[in-house]
This record gives structure tokens, C-alpha cells and sequence, in this order.
């Protein structure tokens, strides 16, 4: 059964009568991300919709979970802000139908390439509300920029998946859009050569805020290397000037080429479906991650590009047995990183581990820490670990 | 002094005083463990001064093994524990009680490696703030959080406080700023969070002990972000006629799109107080002031403030001063830097630290000075006014008793305020003891449980930095309210 709470009452009630395992889902767009789990009945926050307030001049939001990623980035940009972190949209890489929705990007910890520059989505949440598995609506944070009462169950639950109570309402800081955009494009260069100049670049005072390399291969025949830069048009301008003297040259995507370009990397274009590979998102530091791909080549074949001047690594690999599991987990063991299989077959997600395992003394605290929030385990439970 | 309680000491751990003491002698070389009555007077407050209790002893590790060998005996000891980074919370954060060891981080202040290219640097949780800053300053970069007290505090204590500091409106506050961190556990099991990069997934547990106020474990080491210098900084001042008119400038700078490195504000008291002591040229026939800060090249730095000039003009601005040179950016700032000490020079005073939504600025500093004058005393407003958190600094006579029970009392009547406009109790200072008894104030009992139960799932015994944030008997609330 499919319960639909339209209140935060109802969700309440839904959770407080539930006596099996309940899926929560929002728009249903990342459905494939996470362990699937057996539950009995699906909750979906689809219908907790809506916007509760929007200050642009505090420059705060504050939205039911189930309002879509696109209907608030529509009403930001009618006052010429957006959401910091340029939430990644899964549709593609899974085909498919739903929409994003603002608690799922919450809950799922969801940013794109200005991650590296303006922080995670886990950054921009200052609010949340939930409901914990005794039926409590609970609050934490709020909608100021600097708190810091009590323990920040924000942090806690951007990145829970759910598993630590259905968010009803969740609270973001915003931006002002910068009034232009334009890319600097290095080609043909080898991974390591590119890393090593979107380094330079990011390490640069010009305030970069998408730093990618895609290989030959990936959205087009050779190697490109960009450098995203957005800000009013004269610092746009001059800054793009200096950057070329630091990585050597290169030339200019324009604001349109630009965003069109920056949308397929942040949605991870080059392995949409009906690609079915599986696919990992490996976060690592910049400097180990050619060692890591290399690690991983030598097991057999793989597409991959980097985001994140390097820190963030998409690997598509052929599914087989494990999804090379085992060689992704001990490149990861070796380079340093954290390792997730972000798209799989549903057995295979049963199978494997998608989010890397945890130290012994940090599974214990997981564990102990899910069940203060939901100790008879019927909110998403096995989503992150089985059995947690 | 007695509003804020105390727990009474347990009397059957002061009766093994003895033998805990050659526990941790046993466990550490002398110079690491703090003992006799003198010694321990050092640590037995912090900046929160009208507070003190003697620990029972304070030992000083040197490595994380060594933390983790202390916590494990002190566990299996039921003896409660105080972390401590320089002992600057304003908020009582590291007040000590009879019964507890403190734990401090002096000997741990190691820088442990740098990476410019990852930008990234790994230190002990005994460096100061800093010294963090300065370590990479000559490379071009710096770390980002620059709380007043940065000379002194550690970066141990800025993670228990998740501190923030002047220019958090454009690159956040402690969280938004550490990778990663390796912490001793109640029990002294060493765990690693995040790395040197920057999703790790999982719980973030990383994001939980940041701000946790030492409730959680105590970090040895942490892993924080380097950001790169920009080209230049140049501050701005500007006197307003009225704090309306400084308030409107700040809602409209932020309006307009534009997000300065920094706002901060200052009212009429406040400018009086700073020039006196710093001489830094603030206008005295100002009823407020701003000093916001831009960065970037020259031209960029020039454009940017012919645009916030035109939006101050626009709120009948009365004094601007541009910066022409780096002596006046640091005089500008000066006597912001100074406003704390400076204020200590004219009275005793209490600093607030509630954020109030920016919209509201303008109503919480009028009603501010309504409770003060209510209570027969001064109030003078230093705060970060681009994301509303504000400081008001309530002076009182420090040897008059009656007087500085009204302190706290209008202190307290300013943090709810804060709260019922739809702010918090503290922006940056932390609960400590200082503003534990208000947290029902702004939390349900629902909430507080929740928290409470997180609290309990690291540290079952209530053992480290107890009667701290929660209510007294949080314990028993945690306990009981998981059913």
C-alpha cells in the first residue's frame, strides 16, 4: 500500500500505525539509490508539498519536503537567487519519471559541481523537521544562518536516507545568482595533467566554481578540462584572462554553452540511461584520484570522469558478479575515499555494499544512534546497512 | 554568584581522589597531569569568570593514544570528564566541576602536514586558530572561520563549539570547514570521520560533533579546508544617523545581490567605547555604524563598493570611509577587534550571542534596549549584522551582586527575544552553562529527548562535560523517554 500523507499530521498518524517497515520515497526520481528494502508499505511525501515561507532579502527558504527541486529553483530565480549547491538530478541516470523533490535532496545529502566551491546541500540546510519512529515531530535547527543550540540534527539527517525519520520540512540558505557565467576549456590533456591544472586553478584566488576533466569519450571524441567561472560579466572577464596565464592557455564556452555543458556534468549526461552500467561516485582527495582509476583499470575496463578538480570521481564499470566491488573497495582502502554504487541492478544492491562500510566503533554508534531516533526500525530500515 | 546550578560533586569519586590520581600517573609522565591546588586554579573557569569550579585533576595528553588510554581508565573509573581547548567559551563551556578530570589539548599543537594542491591541512586539536592561518599565509591561503578569541582558541575547541567569527556571511562557520577529524570516544575507542576529502558518506558524524560541546568525545586531530587568499580585502565604514537607517542598508546591500566577506555593525555606545580606546577615527556623531568588507582585484574591489556606496547613499548615509591603504584597513578593523577588550575597560559586561532573521535586526535592537533600561543598566551592540548574529554586551558592576543578577536576568530576557522572532539562543558561543536553563525556551521537551537520546547513544554514562546544554537531569530524560 501507498500512504500519502497531505499533512504533517497525517504523517504522523501514518508513521505512528505503521507496525512494519515503511519505504519512504519522495518524487520517485532516485528510487535505485540505496539497498532496496522489504517493506510492507510504501510512505510517500509526494503530497506534503508546498512553499511555507521565502525571504529573498534574508535570503532563507522554508518548503515542505515533497515541494519539487523545480518548482523552487524556478521561484529563486524569479528573485535572482538559487539553491548554492546545484543539486545533481538523478533522472537521467536512472530514466527515470519523477521529480526531484527539496526533502529528498535533504535526506539524500544531493549537490553538483558547485559543491567544491559553495559546499554540499548538507552546507546550505540550517532547518529541518521529522517525524522520529515514536511519532514525534521534531525540530532542529532553524531558518537563521548561525546556530548552534543544541545538537545539530541537521547534519545528522542530511545524508540518513531517511532511515532517521521522514523529513516534513526542511529550511535552505540561498544565493544571489551571479548575473553571468563562462567556462574555460583545456583540451587534450591526460588525467593527470588535467588535475593537475584544475588544482592550480582552484587554488587560485579567482573563486572557480566547477572544476571537471572528461577523458576522451566522455560527452565528445577528445579530452576536455573546464573551469568554471560565474560572477558579474567585467570580473568574468578578467578573471578568465588570468586563469588562462596559470593553466596555460584555453578557450571560452560561452554563459549558454556554458550552463548547458555544466547541467550534463552535474547530472552525470555521459552515463544516462539506457546505459545500464553500473556506476560508482567515489569522493577522494584530488591528488590521489588518477592513482585511484589507475587502481581500478588494472582489474579491467572503465569509463570514468572527475568533477570536483578531481575530488569526486564517476565510474562506470560492466555490472558482472560484484560491480567490481572488490576492486573499487580496495582502490578506495589504498587512495583514501569514500565509495558509493550509485546505480546497480536490485539484486546486486542486495548483495553488495552501496555505501562503504563503516568502522566497527562508527557501525556501533549507527546503530545506536538509529535507534534513538526509530528504535522499533520501521523507517527505511536497511536503505543504508542491512539490518540498521 | 549562584544562578546557574551546579550538580553536586559525587561525593564517593572525591573519596577515590587519591587513587584515580595514580590511575592517570600511571598512565602519563608528570608534566601531564595537573594536581595540586595552585595549579588547578588555572583551569577552574574559562571566559565566563563569575563561574568557577576546581577539577579534581587535569591531565594534559600528548598524542591520541595517550587521550585514548586516559578516557578508557577514566571510564572504567565512572569518573566524569571536561574537555578543554584554550578555555575562551564565553558560554562556561569548559567550566570544570569538583568530581571531574579535565582533559586538555596544550600538548597537542602540532601541525601534522599540508596539501596545497588537495588544500587541505591536517594539525592536533591543541593549535590555535591561528596559528593555522598563519602556517599557510605566506603560500597565499588561509583557514576560514576567525572567531575574535583566534589568537588563543583552539581548533579543538572551535569543532566543541563549531565557532564562527566575522566573515562566516560568505565562508561559513566551522562546520562548513573541517574534512575531517579523529576523536576519542567515553570509552576510548579512536575513531576516524571524513578524510581530507570532501563527501564520505554514511551518518555524518562529522557534522554531529561539530558544535556538540564536548558531549560526544574529545578530537585530537582534525583535517581542515585551506582556502585561497583573495587578491585583496578593503573594508568600508559608514556612519548612519540611526540604526533603522543601518538595518535598512544591510537588508538592502544583501538584497541588491551582493554578499560582502563581511557586515558588522556597532551602535552608538559600542563607537564610543572602541574609539576611545583604539582611536581608529569612527565617527562619534554616528548613531550606528557599519564596516563592510569586499574582496577581489582593485577593479573589482572598486566596483563593488561604488555599488554598496550608491545603496548607503540611498539610506542618508552621514559618514564613508574607504580604505586607501592597509594602516587604515587595519584601523577600521581595529577597533571592531578590540570591542570586547575595550568594553571590559568601562564596565563588566555579559555578551549574548542570540541570531535573530536580519528582517528583524532593527525591532530586537530597540526592544534590547527597553529590558536593559528596565534593569537600570547600559547595553552596547557589536554584532555580525549580515547574518543577524547579534552580540549586545550588558554592562553591569561586576562586585555588586544585585546588579549582576540583573545582567543575567536581562541577558535572558534578550535570548528569548531572540527566539520568539524566530531566532536562536547562540550563534556561535554555544549553550555551555550559560544558556542551558533556556533550551525549553526554544526546544519542545519532544526535541530535547531527541537530542538527548543522540547524546546518550556516544556516551550512555552522562560522563563527558556533564550539566553542559541539557537540562540537569537529561540523564534520566534520555533514558526514560526511549520507553
Amino acid at each position: 500500500m501507498i500512504l500519502s500523507p497531505t499533512s504533517e499530521a497525517e504523517l504522523i498518524e501514518a508513521v505512528r500505525a505503521a507496525r512494519a517497515p515503511l519505504a519512504i520515497e519522495g518524487g520517485g526520481s532516485k528510487g535505485g539509490l540505496g539497498r532496496p528494502l522489504q517493506a510492507q508499505d510504501t510512505l510517500s511525501l509526494k503530497n506534503l508539498g508546498g512553499v511555507i515561507f521565502y525571504e529573498p532579502a534574508e535570503m532563507v527558504f522554508r518548503a515542505r519536503a515533497g515541494t519539487p527541486v523545480a518548482q523552487l529553483e524556478q521561484m529563486l530565480a524569479e528573485h535572482g537567487q538559487m539553491l548554492p549547491f546545484e543539486p545533481m538530478n538523478h533522472q537521467s541516470i536512472y530514466g527515470a519519471a519523477g521529480a526531484p523533490t527539496i526533502g529528498a535532496v535533504a535526506a539524500c545529502n544531493i549537490s553538483g559541481p558547485r559543491r567544491i566551491s559553495h559546499g554540499a546541500a548538507r552546507d546550505s540546510l540550517i532547518g529541518v523537521r521529522f517525524v522520529n519512529g515514536f511519532g514525534e515531530a521534531i525540530n532542529s535547527g532553524g531558518r537563521v544562518m548561525k546556530n548552534v543550540t543544541g545538537l545539530d540534527l541537521v547534519k545528522l539527517q542530511a545524508g540518513a536516507f531517511g532511515t532517521l525519520g521522514p523529513l516534513s520540512e526542511v529550511t535552505f540558505k540561498v544565493l544571489p545568482r551571479p548575473s553571468t557565467q563562462a567556462t574555460l576549456a583545456l583540451h587534450g590533456l591526460d588525467d593527470a595533467r588535467a588535475i593537475g591544472a584544475l588544482c592550480r586553478a582552484v587554488g587560485s584566488p579567482f573563486e572557480i566554481s566547477g572544476a571537471a576533466h572528461l577523458p576522451a569519450g566522455i560527452l565528445g571524441d577528445a579530452p576536455r578540462t573546464l573551469l568554471r567561472i560565474e560572477n558579474v560579466p567585467e570580473s568574468v572577464v578578467y578573471r578568465l584572462g588570468e586563469l588562462q596565464k596559470i593553466v596555460g592557455g584555453g578557450d571560452t564556452l560561452d554563459a549558454a554553452q556554458s550552463e548547458a555543458l555544466w547541467r550534463q556534468v552535474r547530472d552525470v549526461a555521459a552515463f544516462a540511461s539506457p546505459d545500464a552500467r553500473a556506476l560508482w561516485r567515489i569522493s577522494t582527495a584530488p591528488s590521489r584520484a588518477v592513482d585511484l582509476v589507475r587502481r581500478v583499470q588494472q582489474g579491467g575496463a572503465v569509463a570514468h570522469f572527475y568533477d570536483w578538480s578531481g575530488g569526486l570521481v564517476w565510474l562506470a564499470v560492466e555490472t558482472g558478479d560484484d560491480a567490481r566491488a572488490a576492486d573499487i573497495r580496495a582502490a578506495v582502502a589504498a587512495c583514501g575515499g569514500h565509495a558509493t554504487l550509485v546505480r546497480a541492478p536490485v539484486d546486486l544492491r542486495a548483495r553488495v555494499d552501496v555505501f562503504q562500510p563503516p568502522s566497527a566503533p562508527l557501525m556501533a554508534l549507527t546503530r545506536a544512534v538509529k535507534a534513538s531516533f526509530d528504535p522499533n526500525a520501521i523507517l527505511n530500515p536497511g536503505r543504508m546497512y542491512a539490518g540498521v | 554568584m549562584t544562578a546557574i546550578a551546579f550538580p553536586k560533586p559525587d561525593p564517593a569519586i572525591l573519596a577515590r581522589r587519591d587513587e584515580i590520581i595514580a590511575g592517570l600517573a600511571a598512565l602519563v609522565p608528570p608534566e601531564c597531569l595537573v594536581t595540586s591546588e595552585d595549579e588547578r586554579r588555572a583551569f577552574e573557569t574559562d571566559a565566563l569568570t563569575a563561574y568557577r569550579r576546581l577539577p579534581l585533576a587535569v591531565v594534559l595528553p600528548r598524542t591520541t593514544e595517550e587521550t585514548s588510554k586516559v578516557m578508557a581508565f577514566l571510564h572504567g573509573a565512572g569518573v566524569k570528564v571536561v574537555a578543554r581547548g584554550a578555555g575562551t567559551s564565553l558560554a562556561g563551556g569548559a567550566i570544570p566541576q569538583e568530581d571531574a578530570v579535565v582533559v586538555g589539548l596544550s600538548k597537542m599543537s602540532k601541525i601534522l602536514g599540508v596539501d596545497f594542491a588537495d588544500r587541505s591541512m591536517r594539525v592536533q586539536a591543541g593549535v590555535t586558530n591561528l596559528a593555522i592561518s598563519n602556517a599557510v599565509a605566506a603560500d597565499g591561503f588561509f583557514y576560514a572561520p576567525d572567531p575574535s578569541s583566534q589568537l588563543a582558541c583552539t581548533i579543538g575547541g572551535n569543532i566543541g563549539m563549531n565557532s564562527g567569527g566575522a566573515h562566516c556571511l560568505k565562508y561559513g562557520v566551522t562546520t562548513n570547514n573541517i574534512l575531517g577529524a579523529r576523536m576519542v570516544l567515553a570509552d576510548g575507542a579512536i575513531v576516524e570521520m571524513g578524510g581530507d576529502w570532501l563527501d564520505s558518506g554514511g551518518l555524518d558524524f562529522l557534522g554531529l560533533v561539530i558544535g556538540s560541546e564536548g558531549q560526544l568525545g574529545i578530537v585530537t586531530e582534525a583535517t581542515v579546508r585551506l582556502l585561497r587568499q583573495a587578491e585583496g580585502a578593503r573594508p568600508v565604514l559608514f556612519g548612519f544617523p540611526t540604526s533603522e537607517a543601518a538595518g535598512a542598508c544591510v537588508a538592502d546591500i544583501i538584497g541588491n545581490g551582493i554578499i560582502p566577506v563581511a557586515i558588522e555593525f556597532m551602535d552608538k555606545l559600542a563607537i564610543e567605547i572602541c574609539e576611545a580606546f583604539a582611536h581608529a577615527g569612527y565617527p562619534l556623531d554616528a548613531g550606528a555604524l557599519l564596516i563592510v568588507e569586499v574582496e577581489g582585484s582593485e577593479t573589482e574591489m572598486d566596483a563593488q563598493l561604488q555599488r554598496i556606496v550608491e545603496i548607503a547613499q540611498r539610506h542618508g548615509v552621514s559618514t564613508v570611509r574607504e580604505s586607501k591603504s592597509a594602516m587604515e584597513t587595519a584601523a577600521i578593523w581595529k577597533g571592531r577587534k578590540s570591542a570586547f577588550g575595550a568594553t571590559g575597560r568601562v564596565a563588566d559586561y555579559i555578551c549574548m550571542d542570540g541570531t535573530v532573521p536580519t528582517s528583524q535586526l532593527c525591532h530586537v535592537l530597540e526592544k534590547t534596549d527597553e529590558i536593559v533600561k528596565h534593569y537600570g543598566l547600559r547595553v552596547a551592540n557589536v554584532f555580525h549584522a549580515g547574518d543577524g548574529n547579534m552580540h549586545p554586551l550588558v554592562m553591569y558592576n561586576v562586585n555588586d551582586p544585585a546588579e549582576q543578577e540583573k545582567a543575567e536576568a536581562a541577558g535572558m530576557d534578550i535570548l528569548k527575544l531572540c527566539v520568539d522572532v524566530g531566532g536562536c539562543l547562540t550563534g556561535e558561543h554555544g549553550v555551555g552553562i550559560e544558556k542551558r536553563d533556556l533550551m525549553r525556551h526554544q526546544f519542545s521537551e519532544a526535541d530535547l529527548a531527541q537530542q538527548m537520546r543522540v547524546r546518550a547513544a556516544f556516551d550512555e554514562g552522562w560522563l563527558l562535560n556533564p550539566a553542559k546544554v541539557f537540562p540537569l537531569d537529561g540523564r534520566t530524560i534520555a533514558a526514560t523517554s526511549a520507553r
